[in-house]
Formats: C-alpha cells, sequence, structure tokens
C-alpha cells in the first residue's frame, strides 16, 4: 500500500511530491504525457523585470529535485478511474491498478473548445496545443497563421510562435454564437483586456496603456478601434473583426475573416480571405476535474476560478477523507501559484500521515506563501480570484460543519 | 522533404544533439528524434493528417497535442486508438492513420457495408 498517489507530474504535483518525500512517505507521481513538468515546459515569457520565464528550466529544478529525494515518477500512465474501497483509494491505470492510503489530483486545466466552422481541418489546434508544438518539441506548427481569440494567454503564446519563427497574420475574435459568448464581444474582451493591462510583462504594459481604465472610454476605444489593429509584439490584434470560417479540403487553406459591430455582430459584405497554413483556437482554460468528480467530490461552479472545481480548504483537502487536491484543477492561475498549493498538500498529506505536529508552522508558512505568490503574479487569469477563493473556502467550510 | 523543425531559438538556444529514431507511417518510412511524440515527429515532416474521421471519411489532426481530445487517434503495431500526441517514437515502430469505418446500422449509408461480409467484398480488411 502505496501512502500516496500523485495524478499529475506538473508544477503542483512534483512540488507536492517533494513535501511528501521529505516527510519520507512512500510516493507514487504518475503522468500521461512523456515529459515531466505538465503545462510548466511550453511557458516561455518575459517578466516584468526582463528576466525570461523559462518553464523548461523551472520544470527540471522540480524534477531535479524530487528526484534527489528518490521519487517514484513514472510517465505514460493515464489514470481512468479513482475508487475509494474503505479506508484506502484504488487507483485505475492503462498500467493496472494502484492502492494508496491518500490521493492528490493534480491535473492542472485543459482549454475551452469553440467552435469555429471548418475547425475539424488538419492545421486547426488549441493554442496550447502549438505553445508545445514549439516550445517543447520545437517544430513549427505551420509557416503563416491566425490566432483566434483574444486573451492573455494566446497574446502570450503568439509571442512565443514568433520567437519560433512562426509568422502570425493577427488575432481576431471568434464569431459570435452560443458557445463563443462573451469572447466574441469586442467590449467584454477590451474590458478583461484592460483589467490585465497593467499586470503583464513589459510589452503588454505598452498595449496597455493604449487602453484607459474608464468604461465610457473603453467603450469609444472599441467603437473607434482602429482599422489595421493595434499591434503587439507586430502582430496585429483585432476587436472588430471575427473569424467567420477556416476553409481548405485536406488541410487549412485560408481563413475568411468578417468585421464586426461593437457588439460583435457581422458587419454584412465585409468578408476578406487570409491565407494562412494554420489556426489556433484560444478558448481559455478551465479546471480538469473529471477524477474528482468520479470520487464523489462535491463540486462548486466559481466562475472567478474558471469553471466547476472540487470545494477544497486552503490546505488542499477535499471533504473526502484523503482526497487532496492541487494546482489549476482548484482554479486558473499561474504555474508558480500551483507550485506553491503542491508544497501546501504536500504538507497537509504529510500531516496527516505521520500527526507531527512541528508540520503544522510549516504548512501555515506553506499557506501563507501560495497568498503571497498570487499577490506577485504577473498574471491574473481573473481579477476577482480572492473572491472565487473565499467562496470555496466558505463552501469548504459548510460541507464539513455539516458532516459534524 | 520538408523540415519544420526549430533547431534555433532565440531565447531556447540551439537544439541538443539528439539521436534520430525511424518509423513508419502508413508504409512510408520518416525519421524523428529521440523524445519526439508521434505526432510532433510527424510534424517536423510536414505530415498533419493523422487519420480520416471514421464515418465522414474528413481529415483530422492534431487538438489539443495534450491527450485530452482524442482527435489524433492511430494505430500503432496493430493497436487502435493510440494517442499520437503521447506516444513517443521507437525504433522500427509501425504508425498507421485511422481509417473509415463501416457503418451497418446507417440506413440511408450506400457506400459503407452493411455486413462485415459486405465489408470484405469491398475490398475492407485488406
Amino acid at each position: 500500500m502505496l501512502d500516496v498517489i500523485i495524478i499529475g507530474a506538473g508544477p503542483a504535483g512534483l512540488s507536492a511530491a517533494i513535501e511528501c518525500r521529505k516527510n519520507d512517505l512512500n510516493t507514487l507521481v504518475v503522468d500521461e504525457f512523456p515529459k515531466l513538468g505538465g503545462r510548466l515546459l511550453g511557458q516561455l515569457h518575459q517578466e516584468p523585470t526582463g528576466e525570461w520565464w523559462n518553464g523548461i528550466e523551472e520544470a527540471k529544478k522540480l524534477v531535479d529535485e524530487a528526484q534527489r529525494l528518490n521519487t517514484d515518477i513514472r510517465t505514460g500512465i493515464s489514470v481512468h478511474h479513482v475508487a475509494k474501497v474503505d479506508d484506502h483509494f484504488v487507483v485505475h491505470t492503462n498500467d493496472g491498478k494502484f492502492e494508496a492510503t491518500n490521493v492528490l489530483i493534480a491535473t492542472g486545466a485543459a482549454e475551452t473548445a469553440v467552435p469555429v466552422p471548418g475547425w475539424t481541418l488538419p492545421g486547426v489546434m488549441s493554442i496550447g496545443a502549438a505553445q508545445v508544438m514549439t516550445n517543447v518539441h520545437r517544430v513549427k506548427v505551420g509557416e503563416r497563421g491566425v490566432i483566434v481569440g483574444v486573451n492573455v494567454l494566446s497574446a502570450a503564446i503568439a509571442h512565443e510562435l514568433k520567437l519560433g519563427g512562426v509568422d502570425i497574420h493577427s488575432m481576431v475574435l471568434p464569431s459570435k454564437n452560443v458557445i463563443s459568448a462573451d469572447q466574441a464581444e469586442p467590449y467584454a474582451v477590451m474590458e478583461r483586456l484592460s483589467r490585465i493591462a497593467h499586470l503583464a510583462p513589459s510589452a503588454f504594459i505598452r498595449f496597455g496603456s493604449k487602453f484607459a481604465k474608464s468604461p465610457i472610454v473603453q467603450k469609444l476605444a472599441v467603437k473607434l478601434y482602429p482599422k489595421n489593429g493595434i499591434t503587439m509584439f507586430d502582430i496585429p490584434i483585432h476587436l472588430r473583426k471575427a473569424i467567420v470560417s477556416i476553409n481548405g479540403t485536406e488541410q487549412v487553406e485560408s481563413v475568411t475573416i468578417a468585421k464586426v459591430t461593437p457588439e460583435g455582430d457581422i458587419i454584412p459584405n465585409s468578408e476578406e480571405v487570409v491565407n494562412v497554413d494554420f489556426v489556433c483556437i484560444a478558448g481559455g482554460l478551465y479546471p480538469l476535474a473529471e477524477l474528482a468528480a468520479v470520487m464523489g467530490c462535491e463540486f462548486k461552479y466559481v466562475e472567478e476560478l474558471g469553471g466547476h472545481v472540487p470545494v477544497h480548504s486552503e490546505a488542499m483537502e477535499t471533504a473526502v477523507d484523503g482526497l487532496f487536491v492541487a494546482g489549476n484543477i482548484t482554479g486558473i492561475e499561474s504555474a508558480k501559484v500551483a507550485r506553491s498549493q503542491g508544497t501546501v498538500a504536500g504538507l497537509s498529506i504529510a500531516k496527516r500521515m505521520t500527526n507531527d505536529v512541528s508540520l503544522d508552522r510549516q504548512l501555515d508558512r506553506a499557506m501563507q506563501n501560495v497568498k503571497t505568490t498570487r499577490d506577485n503574479a504577473t498574471i491574473q487569469f481573473h481579477p476577482h480570484i480572492y473572491r472565487g477563493r473565499e467562496r470555496v473556502k466558505a463552501a469548504y467550510n459548510r460541507i464539513t460543519e455539516t458532516k459534524e | 522533404m520538408t523540415n519544420k523543425r526549430i533547431t534555433h531559438h532565440p531565447i531556447l538556444g540551439s537544439l541538443d544533439k539528439q539521436s534520430t529514431v525511424s518509423f513508419t507511417f502508413d508504409g512510408k518510412e520518416y525519421t524523428g528524434l529521440e523524445n519526439d511524440t508521434i505526432a510532433s515527429a510527424l510534424m517536423a515532416n510536414g505530415v498533419r493528417t493523422l487519420r480520416k474521421h471514421e464515418f465522414s471519411g474528413n481529415p483530422r489532426g492534431i487538438y489539443c497535442n495534450i491527450g485530452h481530445c482524442f482527435e489524433c487517434r492511430v494505430t500503432v503495431n496493430g493497436k487502435e486508438n493510440i494517442r499520437a500526441c503521447l506516444t513517443p517514437i521507437v525504433h522500427d515502430m509501425v504508425v498507421e492513420s485511422g481509417q473509415v469505418q463501416p457503418s451497418p446500422l446507417d440506413p440511408t449509408n450506400e457506400v459503407l457495408p452493411k455486413t462485415y461480409e459486405d465489408y470484405e467484398k469491398m475490398g475492407g480488411n485488406q
């Protein structure tokens, strides 16, 4: 019987594993992907200090530390079910079953799909797919492409593609439909961009300073949005253009883009066809939480955190005894926050297993560190992250009080 | 041959020298780098179509590239529905693209076989 199985070898899972091993717990880390580090691997951006955040190097630091502590880490393992049996868990994988006293789910996030006519053609992919191809596998996804969806993540990755030698024709909005919702509405997109501008890396600051904070000025900015877009990293960003279709027979050959009103409605006869060989769709991230759901964990829909999240405490415990969560499964935030949450989860698991009271102080410090990391985050995915976190905490307290 | 490999990167530096791995995709031999997935090795060679949709026959490639969407499923050494984006290439691996599958239950189907016998008569499974 293992003390703990950690599902996901990203920043949260690895940092949790490090704490578990420091406390001598019998630990197994599993991940589907052949390389360790999760989505941290693809990250490459400049901090406001000018320093580069290189995900590959950051992942290596965590992996080296975990390996120094003799952590059993296995790749190529997919978990498809977890069952609670009496006082332990049975984790079902493509490589057999594993039994453990505790489970930490650190599965991260997935990208929201935004359907566009023609989006099944080879050459259309999620923005994260292009990021992994470019920075991790070092392969160009195409020569010249269009990015659909304007948000902080897509802007950062657009720049990464450029660094990889891939030409970006422009960034445009998805066309308005029941699924794309406010991603397709220029006013909403502008408002979100202006909220993050002050937090973002240097080029964003220049980009953001073009928008004022006042809603009236923002509305005016959308109305008078420049015909050629606003350029960031030499990439034209269009808030008044949306994609109508992706065209091609065997693969992407072109896209049809139309002008839109400030409300996001297509302006008739404004379509243009642009020749590109790839398209990236950026619909934003949501917590990848199915495994917590099959284990009977309670969920709460929290918009500020990116969707349905498993209800958990500040110490990263769920109301299911022995089940812990950390990282983006608990809400969409930066890799640094995920890493500090992993430390909290690891300490919580160690505390449950050893009853060592000296861990209390470490745990308090680690929880404080999550907040400090959050405060200092370069990119905040949502401005009201604290409000979201409070709502989850309150839900957890309600559940545990009812139980008692 | 198309080469989409990013050998020099302004921030990440030059690609370390890695040993190459050869494998076949639909009978044709390709070379990738050690640590490539099937999807990245093929994309480096300019191959983006990994399968045909089982019903419509429309071409498909990767979508999410992290194992979540299952759009990249291929047959590896005879085993079906393997995700190309998560599977590392190994020497002499035999990869095959997914093909249109018979749909015997579709009453409007005039092109696809309705029974396995029909399927074989029409040249399936050869």
